[in-house]
């Protein structure tokens, strides 16, 4: 409101502001179209490579017309839920990556470089050694794991005058997510049962979930997609620092304790699924914020589209650089992902968003 | 020997045209810490499945006793903790180093990827050559590994000179990049090289013996020997490159000498044992707070750091019915200690 009577108040500068947010609407609208064909594309091959090689010819007709051959059951029972499962921790992990960075207002968040991932892991990892044994039973300490970090690693980052520093929060995350790693590493070698079951899923990999795996988590994600929408408004105003959002009108309390809840839904529901993929929530939102600029009301839908497909298009190249045994997608993530870090560090205006 | 009155309490040591000014409470910690290393390694020393008195331990380390007893202290058991307090040493010096380079606490070999770089390096010698861990190559590519990590996270945080925070974030990266790196290359690995690589990996002094002790110490005895040839002028550099030039410093050169010395150091260790983290950042910042040095002194880093794995060492191996790996007890010490000193600083400022 403020903006626009300010602008109504100098009319040269009108048409210039006018025709340069026409601008800025194609570009998002094309840059929309682009990521979600790019979507498209990236769950297709995700469908068609592995290490059984098939033709998109046999893909289609495994879709369209079952009848129960291997190439049906690689299609319907392993390569669709692999792909679903990625697309849903994918749109958990952007969209939480995107909620830390708005709240914190910290470039460099990310739930895997703050420790929420080895939080939620350490819980599981507690569960799994009491009992739990499926994704379902995953859930509510992955949750657990994911609000206790995410709250402590805050306070820690903005424990002092100056209010949350970027750097000190990166630092306070990698260290608590190295201890967290390093009981839960522990924990893994003291009891062999808890070492067995969380073998595979520890490595942050797609590989075997099916949709038992999968479906029961879509409800949560689902959830925290909706939260995270609604905050969009007051996270913008929040970006102009704690006073100004006040005075704006926006309910900080209010938007935090919403965004954490958030934050704990998806970031527990991506670790669940996939274990802990780090970079993945730090790519995207950047990624989103260079075609849409600083509105958050964009940034979040664009993550939505652009995580999945960063998630997806890293799983794809696991299964080919060692074809045909796999990389872990985490690994994948990281390789990709840590020059980003480093080039986001390197900028000038690094801590601005 | 005279002892000075002005400022803190100094020893000034002279001979002939060279004198030595050296801090009395600085001796008195690191005679104090050397000595409790040297009880705690004799604690390490009579544990294990066949517990010895500390007279039995002593006796069969001068030779007192034959048989059994000697071969369990000196053969067995001697080289593990012979190993925990010269890495431990060489872990506290080689973080010293960093830190007082960087002026930053936070900038300690492990955080900044220069670990990870070794630890890659020295898992390419192991996949690639076939070698076993301790061995030269595994030595000489964890001394590769990490000088290319040294040089790549300089290189990429130099931007018109080197700011503290921006140089660990980059480490961060450079060794999440790395880590990465190590764990396609234990992927591609042939299943019984793997198996090997990972035992190693996990930063463990259990499989060290005297063929994985010897080569290791020889590159950590020159390396220290190279520190104290430069120690002058690291403490000088601590007060900025121009007034370490006025004081007659060759800056760069000592710079480059140090910084080989301290990758030497750290390599070696990674090479022998595998990745041990955090005892680097912990170490220099207990030595300063207990000896409180204006900068950081390389001597009780390295006193601290030894008692600092030996104890950890003696945790992972008796505290919980299985062994751990020591790297994880350092890790979970370390990785906390480090937390504590980020809410810590934080408050000071504020």
């Amino acid at each position: 409101m403020i903006v626009r009577s300010a602008v109504a108040s100098r009319p040269p500068a009108r048409r210039d502001r006018s025709s340069s947010i026409s601008v800025a609407r194609r570009r998002r609208a094309v840059g929309l179209v682009v990521a979600l064909t790019a979507l498209a594309v990236v769950s297709v091959l995700s469908i068609a490579v592995g290490s059984n090689a098939l033709t998109p010819g046999e893909v289609w007709r495994a879709l369209t017309a079952p009848d129960g051959t291997v190439v049906d059951r690689v299609v319907l029972d392993l390569r669709m839920p692999r792909t679903v499962a990625a697309l849903v921790a994918g749109v958990a992990l952007g969209l939480a990556g995107a909620l830390i960075q708005a709240f914190t207002r910290n470039p460099l968040g990310d739930p895997g470089i703050l420790g929420v991932d080895a939080g939620a892991a350490l819980f599981v990892a507690i569960g799994v050694a009491l009992g739990a044994v499926t994704a379902l039973q995953f859930l509510p300490w992955a949750f657990g794991g994911a609000l206790a970090v995410t709250v402590g690693v805050s306070v820690i980052g903005a424990a002092g005058r100056s209010g949350p520093d970027p750097v000190r929060l990166t630092l306070a995350g990698v260290a608590v997510g190295a201890v967290l790693m390093g009981i839960t590493s522990a924990m893994m070698l003291l009891s062999p049962l808890t070492f067995a079951r969380m073998r595979g899923w520890n490595a942050g990999s797609f590989v075997e979930r099916g949709w038992d795996v999968v479906l029961p988590v879509v409800p949560f994600v689902v959830a925290g997609a909706i939260v995270a929408l609604s905050c969009t408004r007051s996270l913008n105003a929040l970006g102009l620092g704690d006073d100004l959002a006040a005075a704006l009108g926006a309910r900080l309390t209010r938007t935090r304790v919403l965004s954490v809840v958030a934050i704990t839904l998806l970031a527990g529901s991506a670790t669940a699924i996939a274990g802990p993929i780090a970079f993945v929530g730090l790519m995207a939102p950047h990624v989103a914020r260079w075609i849409v600029g600083p509105d958050q009301r964009w940034i979040v839908p664009y993550t939505m589209v652009i995580a999945p497909t960063v998630l997806l298009l890293a799983d794809v190249l696991g299964r080919i650089v060692l074809w045909p045994s796999e990389v872990p997608v985490g690994i994948v993530t990281a390789f990709v992902g840590a020059p980003v870090l480093i080039l986001l560090v390197r900028r000038a205006k690094a801590s601005s968003l | 020997m005279t002892l000075s009155t002005l400022g803190p309490r100094t020893l000034v040591l002279r001979s002939g045209r060279r004198s030595v000014r050296v801090r009395v409470r600085t001796v008195v910690v690191s005679v104090v810490v050397t000595v409790a290393t040297a009880l705690v390694a004799v604690l390490a020393l009579s544990l294990g499945d066949l517990p010895l008195t500390p007279a039995q331990v002593l006796g069969a380390l001068l030779g007192v006793d034959g048989g059994f007893t000697a071969t369990v202290v000196r053969e067995w058991r001697l080289p593990r903790v012979l190993a925990a307090v010269l890495f431990g040493a060489a872990l506290g010096a080689s973080g010293a180093v960093f830190q007082s380079l960087t002026r930053n606490p936070l900038a300690s070999p492990d955080v900044i990827g220069l670990s990870a770089g070794s630890y890659a390096g020295g898992l390419g010698a192991i996949i690639l050559l076939g070698a076993g861990a301790g061995s030269v190559p595994v030595s000489a590519g964890a001394i590769v590994g990490g000088l290319a990590a040294a040089a790549l996270v300089y290189a990429l945080s130099y931007r018109s000179g080197i700011q503290g925070f921006r140089l660990i974030v980059i480490g961060i990266g450079v060794s999440a990049m790395l880590q990465a790196l190590s764990t396609y290359l234990l992927l591609r690995a042939k299943l019984e090289v793997a198996m090997v690589a990972a035992v190693w990996g996990a930063g463990s002094l259990s499989a060290v013996g005297w063929a994985q002790f010897l080569p290791a110490a020889v590159v950590v005895v020159l390396a220290f020997g190279a520190l104290g040839t430069l120690s002058g002028s690291l403490s000088r550099m601590e007060l900025g490159d121009d007034a370490a030039r006025a004081l007659g410093v060759r800056v760069e050169g000592a710079r480059l000498g140090l910084v080989v010395s301290a990758v030497a150091l750290t390599a070696a260790v990674t090479a022998a044992a595998g990745p041990i983290a955090f005892v680097a950042l912990a170490a220099p910042q207990i030595a300063h707070r207990l000896t409180r040095t204006a900068g950081i002194a390389i001597v009780p880093s390295a006193a601290v750091g030894a008692l600092v794995l030996v104890t950890a060492d003696i945790v992972a191996q008796h505290a919980l019915p299985t062994a751990l790996p020591v790297g994880l007890v350092t890790v979970v010490i370390g990785g906390a200690y480090l937390v504590w000193l980020l809410i810590h600083e934080t408050r000071r400022r504020a």
